[in-house]
């Protein structure tokens, strides 16, 4: 059995880290999850399996990650706090780490009112932070929240998001800071399209000497279209999709705009590794998985390291 | 105060068509200052539902009556020997009120005219707001009296989340982003520090323990 976490392995050693992200099936099939999987390995030292993003009902997260698990992939398992009480999330750590898998993000997740679900009871019963502070005191303290000791602790690499395009600016940086204090190990970023903000953001970040407590991945998600990159910039929460990319996408004909947009994430990506402080990318390419083994290549990031 | 909105006239209708004899009662305190059931809201609904009756020729009695409190045996006792004499209770109380009076009223059917929404304040004429959500242990202290269990659609302790953008929420356009309101004023205050602690998990168990919670003070017991 994978004994340690390939992310930590991969960043433990200095290396530029590549993590993708795998959405799963709007329904039951293992086989969707399966080819995903196969699509990205080789590709991505880990892969993320989101949590019902957007609130919108999938197969499950730990599900999925299990069955990545077990074809010799190494999955993040990211976690929602919307969903499910403290007991819930406490049970599934566990449950996780007995499956093996070795990473988890900690998460609030998007409002119930954005999904298919908008009737749902939202649980918020705590937070993403609190969260973090759970895991990292289950596996380092073998105890469950109130002090109850565990027989066995789970073995985990704790990870969390941060948004450097939300607001207030100033605070996000607080609010890193405030992520790794409770324990977060490494942290994936919100996609980045305004490289400026992004710079910024990371300068604050060093200034406290953020870089040094927590590897940072940056986020990429190729855009599919200028339609996608205008829907992005009005309709999704806390992204920022600069006029100039906007403008970058509709100069091309649609029939070549999917290549434009690899070529902007492939820049982007190349623009990152040049930035301090960054310690890899997590390449989130919504439904288009497939594109990942060509962005990576692009990139100069293949092969990836064995470790 | 809390506050209640009145439900359609279709739905209140349904509720009594069985009935021919309806009293209409009222409640003085919070469901009248939001305007949805004091003396005036009791006049307006029991007017519009002896019009609905003559228009459909159907055959209907109704009495109005407005208290206090409904929520007060004191005032409640107001009701004896006038609540036997019709078929259907009509409250415009909050859920408080209609509970109570029922209470009181063992053999009485009793149905809500109203759908009571949440503590608030009048923040101007027509517009009521949320602000508290009685969790039983308050730490506006901690948040620059902003409540982020009530104002921050995720009622996040250790905020803001990444969906806020130009000091707004991400959930309603409209809602001010919870957390920027207490960064702003921390910052006025010069206490920005209080956010560097993370804020512990909620005990939820003060708000929702071991079913409906209650005061007992033995100082008040007469």
């Amino acid at each position: 059995m994978n004994i340690e976490s390939k992310l930590k392995k991969v960043l433990d050693r200095g290396d530029f880290a590549v993590t993708a992200e795998c959405g799963p099936p709007k329904g039951a099939d293992p086989d969707v999850v399966k080819s995903k999987g196969q699509i990205l390995n080789g590709y991505a030292d880990s892969i993320n399996v989101t949590d019902n993003q957007t609130a919108v009902v999938r197969l499950c997260s730990l599900a999925a990650c299990a069955l990545l698990k077990a074809e010799g992939l190494d999955p993040v398992f990211q976690v929602v706090t919307r969903d499910r009480n403290r007991i819930a999330l406490q049970s599934d750590v566990l449950g996780a780490s007995a499956l093996g898998i070795r990473n988890i993000l900690c998460l609030t997740g998007d409002h119930q009112s954005f999904g298919n679900q908008p009737q749902a009871k939202g649980v918020f019963d705590i937070d993403s932070i609190q969260l973090i502070q759970t895991v990292r005191q289950m596996r380092d303290a073998a105890q469950i929240m109130g002090g109850e000791a565990l027989t066995k602790a789970p073995h985990l690499f704790i990870g969390a998001v941060e948004n450097p395009f939300a607001d207030p600016f100033k605070y996000r940086v607080a609010r890193l800071a405030t992520k790794v204090d409770a324990g977060a190990e490494f942290i994936q970023t919100q996609c980045i399209f305004n490289l400026n903000r992004f710079r910024k953001w990371i300068e604050l970040a060093k200034d406290q000497g953020l870089d040094n407590k927590v590897y940072i991945l940056g986020g990429i998600t190729p855009l599919k279209s200028a339609r996608m990159a205008e829907y992005m910039a009005k309709q999704v929460a806390g992204m920022e999709v600069p006029e100039e990319i906007i403008r970058r996408m509709k100069s091309v004909p649609a029939n070549k705009q999917r290549q434009e947009g690899v070529r902007i994430a492939v820049e982007t990506i190349q623009a990152l590794r040049e930035v301090d402080g960054v310690h890899g990318v997590h390449i989130m390419a919504i439904e288009w998985e497939e594109i990942v083994p060509q962005i990576v290549q692009e990139a100069n990031l293949f092969p990836r390291p064995q470790v | 105060m809390i506050t209640a909105e009145r439900k359609p006239f279709t739905e209140i209708k349904e509720m009594i068509a069985p009935y021919r004899k309806v009293l209409v009662v009222g409640c003085g305190s919070c469901v009248a200052e939001c305007a949805a059931g004091g003396e005036k809201e009791v006049g307006l609904l029991a007017s519009a539902l002896r019009m609905d009756a003559k228009i459909s020729g159907k055959e209907l009695e109704v009495k109005e009556m407005t208290i206090d409190r409904q929520c007060v045996y004191e005032f409640i006792d107001q009701l004896t020997g006038v609540i036997d004499e019709y078929d259907i209770i009509l409250s415009l109380g909050c859920g408080a009120g209609v509970q109570a009076v029922a209470e009181v009223f063992p053999k009485v059917h009793i149905v809500p005219a109203l759908n009571t929404k949440f503590i608030g304040e009048t923040k101007e004429a027509g517009l009521w707001i949320e602000n508290c959500r009685a969790c039983g242990d308050c730490k506006l202290g901690f948040f620059a009296a902003v409540c982020p269990i009530t104002r921050c659609a995720k009622g996040l302790f250790n905020g803001p989340c990444g969906g806020s953008r130009t000091e707004r929420c991400e959930v309603a356009p409209d809602v001010p982003c919870a957390w920027q309101l207490i960064i702003t004023r921390l910052n006025n205050m010069g206490r920005l520090d209080l956010l560097r602690k993370v804020q512990p998990p909620a005990d939820w168990s003060k708000q929702q323990g071991k079913g409906p919670r209650k005061i007992y003070r033995k100082d008040q017991r007469t």
